[in-house]
């Protein structure tokens, strides 16, 4: 049962990545980007670890993708991009991908490594993997605070920008 | 069964979509969307390794990719933005004073 949900919420975040691509209206890529994160926080859940699935929801659905979700609605702009889906490097592309997926897929072949032998479900669990997490990498954390203040005071810069430059 | 393999190829395949989508689409937010894409391509691949090396690295490197994937979108929403007001477009190729 478990296999048959895992192999359906796969399967439903394959459908939407690729319609992502076929999609004009960003509204619409959007809801398909969200329909991913969500069918992959269902993967993560059903893997144990339920941590990154409860943050997936949270921060991708709940804040990023609101965030996305909000700026295309606040724009009224609408151009060629529109309707025309692809730019003229469509050809290149697909090229391209196709040259990583075998890329992929060659190194895919060489197989995983073996399965450990320690139920995941343990040290994934949600206390165990937050005391591990707080404990064991602090620093990280600390750093990419830093990282996330940077960030804020760099949006304001740009916005202060934009502001000079309009008067 | 085991379902790593098809889960590290869902990974790849999702990472192959969103560069794909980067590279092909014109509009400037659907493209900011697969990168999106990528990376959470890769944060499956992280968990999946993360579990099977019984590791909670990948678990915590995962979390990291949250935070900059978030900051990235607040510092990409607001440039798209300025660029979409002064142009009156989000296709990419009006931008071209932007190369190097």
């Amino acid at each position: 049962m478990d296999n048959l949900l895992l192999y359906l919420f796969g399967a439903t975040a394959l459908v939407s990545a690729a319609s992502m691509l076929v999609l004009r209206h960003p509204m619409r890529v959007a809801l398909a980007l969200i329909a991913t994160m969500l069918s992959l926080a269902g993967v993560y859940a059903l893997l144990g670890v339920h941590v990154i699935a409860i943050f997936q929801v949270l921060i991708y659905v709940g804040a990023v993708m609101v965030f996305m979700v909000y700026v295309i609605m606040l724009t009224n702009v609408r151009d060629r991009s529109f309707t025309l889906r692809f730019s003229s490097l469509l050809l290149p592309g697909i090229a391209a991908a196709l040259v990583l997926a075998g890329l992929f897929a060659r190194l895919a072949a060489g197989g995983l490594p073996a399965a450990a032998t320690t139920s995941a479900a343990g040290r994934f669990g949600v206390q165990s993997f937050s005391v591990a997490f707080i404990t064991q990498y602090w620093l990280h954390f600390e750093l990419v605070s830093v990282l996330l203040v940077a960030a804020v005071v760099a949006a304001l810069a740009v916005v202060k920008v934009s502001r000079g430059a309009h008067g | 069964m085991d379902s790593a393999p098809a889960l590290v190829a869902l990974g790849g395949g999702l990472f192959v979509l969103g560069l794909l989508g980067v590279i092909v689409r014109r509009n400037v937010l659907v493209m900011l969307m697969c990168m999106e894409l990528m990376l959470n391509g890769v944060n499956l691949l992280l968990v999946v390794f993360a579990q099977r090396g019984d590791s909670i690295a990948g678990g915590a490197l995962v979390l990291l990719v949250f935070v900059v994937a978030a900051a990235e979108i607040g510092i990409a929403i607001p440039i798209v933005l300025l660029l979409a007001r002064r142009r009156h477009t989000m296709e990419l190729d009006a931008y071209t004073e932007l190369q190097g």
